[in-house]
């Protein structure tokens, strides 16, 4: 950096020589679209968080957290629940599920084909269109049972999560000086110890990290639970097997079907103030889990 | 990785303890369960791959079977008349993705050329953060914005171009905002890689910054780039939540770019609740021509990002 700051005001190197005066001039004209683009970029995002706010703010009240949906007025308590119940369990299945696999790519896999197919497909699947997953669980779960229940819902989320944690569990393994797993084998600890004991207390706070990360993604998702759990008006505390309501499909469709009501349009602005909101607490409270694993 | 392989075979007892051995054996036992178990969960993602294009192809033959070559060229979904044509819903992904793309990739590169070349570093920090953070908020929170605030703005203010407000260039918008910040992430994250070294060098050489950007941070990382640029791509290709509320929901085909129409997610979303028999079929057969366009999308992205990551570790 300084080198440059040093060249541009050296009397040697700034002539009036019309090669050094075009560059100079192009490289501003260039610095400039940069700024010009981070503003543009972040004048977009500021505008969407400052309708977010005023919108959801002024909709927000005791009664959003404490009474039901209903087709008028009501809250968004039935649906607040649902959400936590749902994104809880998808978060557990998919923690299960995510560690072990991650450390067998990290582990055991190593370089292996099969190892890297799956890495492939991982990272594929980490990115795969989330209605497409929606789909899936409709077609292998709702379609032959034959309704709509929360347990789908649960497992699309849980779909989409596992990718997340498998990816961040197998880096942060890796991270793990092998040092460590030599020291630990050399006492006598077998393998399975050492994964258990040295390994995950290592690359604890970077696995939880990726847990909740990963936590935030499905909480906001709403495009796989149109076709699994759908929505409902009424509490409901761990019925699993019927539908369950959910936050983010009841901002659709206070949006979409109901949005000729106003108080509907309100409490889905207040809703998406209250999704965004835990999503981003989630965000940082993942980064300070990792900041402190640095420090 | 090391192997510790359990020292002691049934023949070789090394003077152990029968209490001892038996420890032996049993930290041995454990030690298969464990690699088993943990081999059956890493399996388990090839199982995913494989069953979610079984039970889409499974479940969406009925339609591929009944309209062939029809289905793809066939310009209008009419549920009531049984009709279904999926290039209204092709054509809108398409023209969606790349009016993102064409708007999210040179803002993209601009905010991470200003991160990494630019800014000072007190604000590089909170600004690369908030970036990342902003990449998390949820696709519906896009999508009311843009049917409440811009596509009535649109329409207010540029009645010619945008006659309805909503349309296949508003839900592009969208999607633009949506994939800047994503993209960014991983520019700016692809940039880093760049040795602080190299970068130095070329300015101690006289470089400008856009000739430091431009002949030595680009060509080392292009692979990088164009990867990130590509599952940006995906992900506009893919969203359903962003695109539904302001594509205008048109199910017949109209090639223009600011009119009404529809993608192959929203199309989906909007009609698969109330759908029964040959349309819930063809919704499905959408969704694997999604699911196939998109796989391929992605692993094009993550075989560039990987050769990336194989030369340039960080």
């Amino acid at each position: 950096m300084t080198e440059r700051t040093m060249s541009e005001s050296s009397p040697h190197l700034t002539p009036s020589n019309p090669v050094y005066r075009r560059r100079r001039l192009f490289n501003r004209v260039v610095m400039a679209f940069c700024m010009a683009a981070a503003a543009f970029g972040i004048i977009w995002l500021l505008l969407i968080l400052f309708s977010l706010v005023t919108k959801g703010a002024s909709a927000l009240e005791l009664s959003v957290f404490t009474e039901r949906t209903k087709m008028t007025g009501g809250g968004l308590g039935n649906a607040i629940l649902g959400s936590l119940i749902m994104t809880t369990l998808a978060t557990i299945v998919g923690t299960i599920v995510g560690v072990a696999a991650g450390t067998w790519l990290a582990e055991y896999g190593g370089k292996s084909r099969l190892a890297s197919f799956i890495r492939f497909i991982n990272d594929v699947l980490l990115s795969a269109p989330s209605i497409i997953v929606g789909l899936y669980i409709y077609a292998i779960l709702v379609l032959p049972s034959g309704h709509f229940s929360g347990w789908a819902g649960v497992a699309a989320l849980a779909v989409l999560i596992i990718p997340v944690v498998i990816r961040s569990t197998e880096d942060m393994l890796k991270l793990v000086p092998n040092s460590l797993r030599e020291a630990a084998s050399a006492l006598g600890a077998h393998r399975w110890l050492v994964v258990c004991k040295v390994c995950y207390s290592g690359a604890r706070a970077g696995i939880i990290t990726g847990i909740l990360l990963g936590c935030a993604r499905i909480s906001g998702e709403t495009a796989p639970l149109i076709f699994t759990s759908l929505n409902s008006n009424q509490w409901n505390f761990f019925d699993l097997n019927s539908e369950m309501p959910n936050l983010p499909m009841t901002l659709y469709q206070n949006m979409t079907i109901n949005s000729f009501i106003p108080r509907q349009v309100e409490l889905a602005w207040a809703g998406a103030l209250i999704l965004t909101v835990a999503i981003l607490l989630l965000n940082i409270v993942a980064r300070v889990v990792s900041e402190r694993r640095k420090g | 990785m090391t192997q510790s392989t359990s020292g002691a075979s049934e023949d070789v007892t090394l003077g152990a303890s029968p209490t001892e051995q038996s420890a032996v054996k049993r930290n041995r036992r454990l030690d298969g369960l464990f690699e088993h178990t943990t081999r059956g969960f890493a399996l388990l993602v090839l199982l995913l791959l494989g069953t979610i294009m079984m039970s889409l192809v499974i479940s969406g033959w009925p339609a591929l079977s009944e309209f062939g070559w029809h289905f793809f060229t066939e310009d209008r979904w009419a549920a009531n008349l049984d009709r279904f044509g999926a290039l209204p819903a092709i054509y809108g992904t398409l023209v969606t993705s790349g009016i993102a793309i064409a708007i999210a990739v040179p803002v993209s590169m601009g905010i991470a050329i200003f991160l990494t070349e630019k800014c000072p570093a007190a604000l590089r920090r909170p600004l690369g953060t908030t970036v990342e953070l902003l990449a998390g908020v949820p696709s519906i929170i896009y999508g009311m914005w843009g049917v409440e605030v811009l596509a009535p703005f649109l329409q207010s203010h540029f009645p010619t171009i945008f006659p309805a407000g909503t349309g296949l260039a508003t839900a592009g918008l969208i999607l633009a905002v949506m994939i800047i910040p994503f993209i960014t992430a991983i520019t700016r994250d692809v940039m880093l890689t760049v040795p602080p070294m190299v970068r130095e060098s070329a300015y101690g050489l006289g470089c400008t910054t856009w000739e430091v950007t431009r002949s030595v941070i680009f060509p080392s990382v292009k692979g990088g780039l164009v990867g990130g640029v590509i599952l940006g791509l995906g992900r506009a290709l893919g969203e359903t939540m962003a695109v539904t509320f302001v594509i205008g929901n048109n199910l017949f085909f109209n090639p223009t770019v600011t009119g009404q129409g529809t993608s192959i997610a929203a199309l989906i979303a909007n009609q698969f609740p109330e759908a029964d028999g040959l349309q819930r079929s063809a919704l499905l057969a959408l969704g694997l021509m999604l699911f196939v366009i998109t796989f391929i999308v992605l692993a094009i992205a993550r075989v560039m990002l990987n050769r990336m990551d194989r030369r340039a570790p960080k």
